[in-house]
């Protein structure tokens, strides 16, 4: 009366679902573990690009991610443009050609601020813990995620660029010009992208991410030259809007897109993205050995 | 090259107030299973996550495989795989897509990345579901895709975190059929589970943890023979003669009788085992009913009882129940 059989404890899980597909083999198994011959350990170009796929992968998948990169910079397009044209610069067609860099700007900044969500998202799910566990160059997985997210930020500004076109922008700077600017805005993007993957390393929650994101780019963006021309406003205001790296950046992307000769802006704007990558890819690398 | 594939010495994480892992000392020899044993929130993920570089100890050293996990994290990360519910695979993406992906992280380059996946897929017989995004998978599959992305490159040690919680039985043995297959080729296999008969079927050697410490560690054997050399589990038809049949056995077989969770049934530690037909005997003379007996090893849920004073929550051991 004294054995030892193995009793099974309770499926939490029907069985039935797995039971479609054929069973592993252990000498399978077996046979792929000794197989092959370790390849030499990939660089970090090729592991960032490599993520970089990872994130097109997941449009892919998930074509709803698009959203916020199509809808959401046509919407502030023709918002802003028809709230303001009439009042500020007599008509929608004189405004647009002020206005069509700056918008540009504020719809590829504004949603760059997804970036963190996602990235927390990721953390939660465990996926990053993975990739953490790899013996690559760690910054990859970030990097590949904000290259990732260039692609998207490249289409919100053709999107946007287009709903500028068709509603009378004339670009002086021709395609060229035109791509040039994006260009310009892509590089500070990829700069401001390490703020929110730091914000992602040390709170929570997507939710509390968009809260402080919103906080921080509601003064960089509107405290601005996006809109209007700074010289109508009071001095106090002046002398942010002339220290907001934002506006540096617009006046650089008017320049280019204008077709005007460059000034010292787009030499800013490349050392206030060299700036943020330092500072804040320095913060979350170190956040990311030891995240909360 | 370390004879040893884990060593640590005063493992310390505290998170706020609670120290989540205290002072653990740990010396895991090469090969086999080292079986981690304990509750939820004991502190076995959160060891495992140290030992697999992913947070830094707030004190104590650990090596891996002769690298330390903080000075020479890259050399462990070389080593190591991990799977679990804290280092999965990406539910957007199919199971092909995320062999693809790490098979590119690990170096392999365009047609051989695909032809490695394909390989995993097939070995862990999942070509079917391949083009399916994960978060589609069933239970047994996404544990089976999980492993799968651990063997990309062969680990020299492998981190499984609780890898059958959740599944059912099985796809539980297929998981335990893939560790085996897995030592036998050499690899060392560190497993956390809250299961006792998990521990006792695949692991060499077992440490308990409770609380953030280790509280013994040996081969189940020694675990269970410092327990005694079994019990006796009885469960009367009556409720009303339990304290009758409670007196009997304490009586003949001279040891204490300890109530269980179930209000039926009695259960006593034996360090002899001769005198139980005697036992059973008398109950019967006296007249008393029980509807089941048994009589097997100490089980590992009785080890925890026995070393923390408090049950893990786990389902039966492993006694083969008799219909008296």
């Amino acid at each position: 009366m004294s054995t030892d059989t193995r009793t099974q404890p309770d499926a939490p899980e029907p069985a039935g679902a797995a039971s479609a597909q054929t069973a592993p083999a252990v000498s399978a198994i077996a046979e792929a573990l000794t197989s092959g011959t370790r390849p030499a350990r990939p660089t970090p170009l090729s592991t960032s690009l490599t993520f970089g796929w990872r994130s097109l992968l997941k449009i892919k998948h998930l074509p709803e991610q698009l959203f916020d990169v199509t809808v959401f910079p046509v919407m502030m397009t023709l918002l802003f443009t028809y709230l303001f044209g009439g009042a500020l610069e007599g008509s929608v067609q004189a405004y647009i050609a002020f206005l069509a860099p700056g918008v540009l700007v504020q719809s590829v900044l504004f949603i760059t601020m997804y970036t963190g969500t996602t990235l927390r998202t990721d953390i939660d799910r465990g996926v990053f813990d993975r990739f953490r566990s790899l013996p690559i160059w760690r910054p990859s997985a970030l990097v590949g995620m904000l290259l990732g997210d260039a692609v998207r930020f490249a289409v919100a500004s053709g999107i946007t660029a287009a709903v500028c076109l068709a509603i009378g922008w004339r670009p002086g700077g021709g395609v060229i010009g035109v791509l040039a600017g994006i260009g310009l805005v892509l590089v500070f993007a990829f700069g401001l992208g390490w703020i929110w993957t730091f914000l992602s390393m040390i709170l929570r929650t997507p939710g509390a991410i968009m809260g402080v994101a919103s906080f921080v780019l509601m003064p960089l963006l509107f405290g601005s030259n996006i809109f209007v021309d700074p010289s109508t406003m009071p001095g106090w205001l002046q002398a942010w809007v002339e220290v907001n790296p934002v506006s540096h950046l617009v006046t650089a992307v008017r320049e280019l897109m204008d077709g005007l000769p460059t000034g010292p802006e787009v030499a800013w704007s490349l050392m206030w993205s060299a700036g943020l990558v330092a500072v804040f890819g320095s913060l979350t690398m170190w956040r990311y050995r030891d995240p909360s | 090259m370390s004879e040893l594939a884990i060593e640590t010495a005063g493992l310390t994480k505290i998170y706020g107030q609670q120290r989540a892992v205290d002072d653990v000392d740990l010396a895991i020899p090469r090969g086999g299973v080292h079986g981690f044993l304990g509750p939820n929130g004991a502190g076995k993920t959160t060891t495992i996550r140290m030992l697999a570089t992913l947070i830094r100890p707030d004190a104590g050293t650990a090596r891996v495989l002769g690298h330390d996990v903080v000075q020479h994290g890259d050399a462990v990360r070389d080593r190591v795989a991990l799977t679990g519910q804290f280092a999965s695979v990406d539910e957007d993406l199919s199971g092909r897509e995320n062999l693809r992906l790490l098979a590119k992280l690990y170096g392999f380059r365009g047609a051989a990345a695909t032809a490695r996946a394909d390989e995993l897929l097939g070995a862990f017989g999942l070509e079917g579901a391949a083009d399916r995004q994960v978060k589609k998978f069933s239970g047994g599959m996404r544990r089976r895709i999980d492993i799968a992305a651990s063997l990309v490159v062969t680990p020299e040690l492998l981190f499984l975190d609780e890898p059958t919680t959740g599944l059912d039985p099985r796809s539980r043995i297929e998981v335990w059929d893939i560790v085996r297959a897995l030592v036998a080729h050499g690899t060392t296999v560190m497993l956390t589970t809250q299961y006792l008969d998990e521990a006792d079927q695949l692991a060499d050697r077992i440490s308990v943890i409770d609380a953030g410490r280790i509280i013994a560690e040996g081969a189940p054997s020694e675990l269970k023979a410092s327990v005694g050399s079994g019990s006796l589990h009885v469960r009367v038809m009556h409720r009303a003669d339990l304290a009758a049949v409670q007196g009997i056995l304490a009586r003949e077989l001279g040891v204490e009788v300890e109530t269980t969770s179930d209000p039926h049934g009695l259960a006593v530690p034996l360090e002899d085992r001769s005198r139980v037909t005697s036992a059973l005997a008398a109950i019967e003379a006296a007249e008393l009913e029980l509807a089941q007996f048994s009589l097997g090893q100490p089980t590992l849920d009785e080890v925890f009882l026995h070393l923390t004073g408090h049950a893990a929550d786990s389902p039966d051991g492993s006694d083969e129940e008799v219909a008296a």
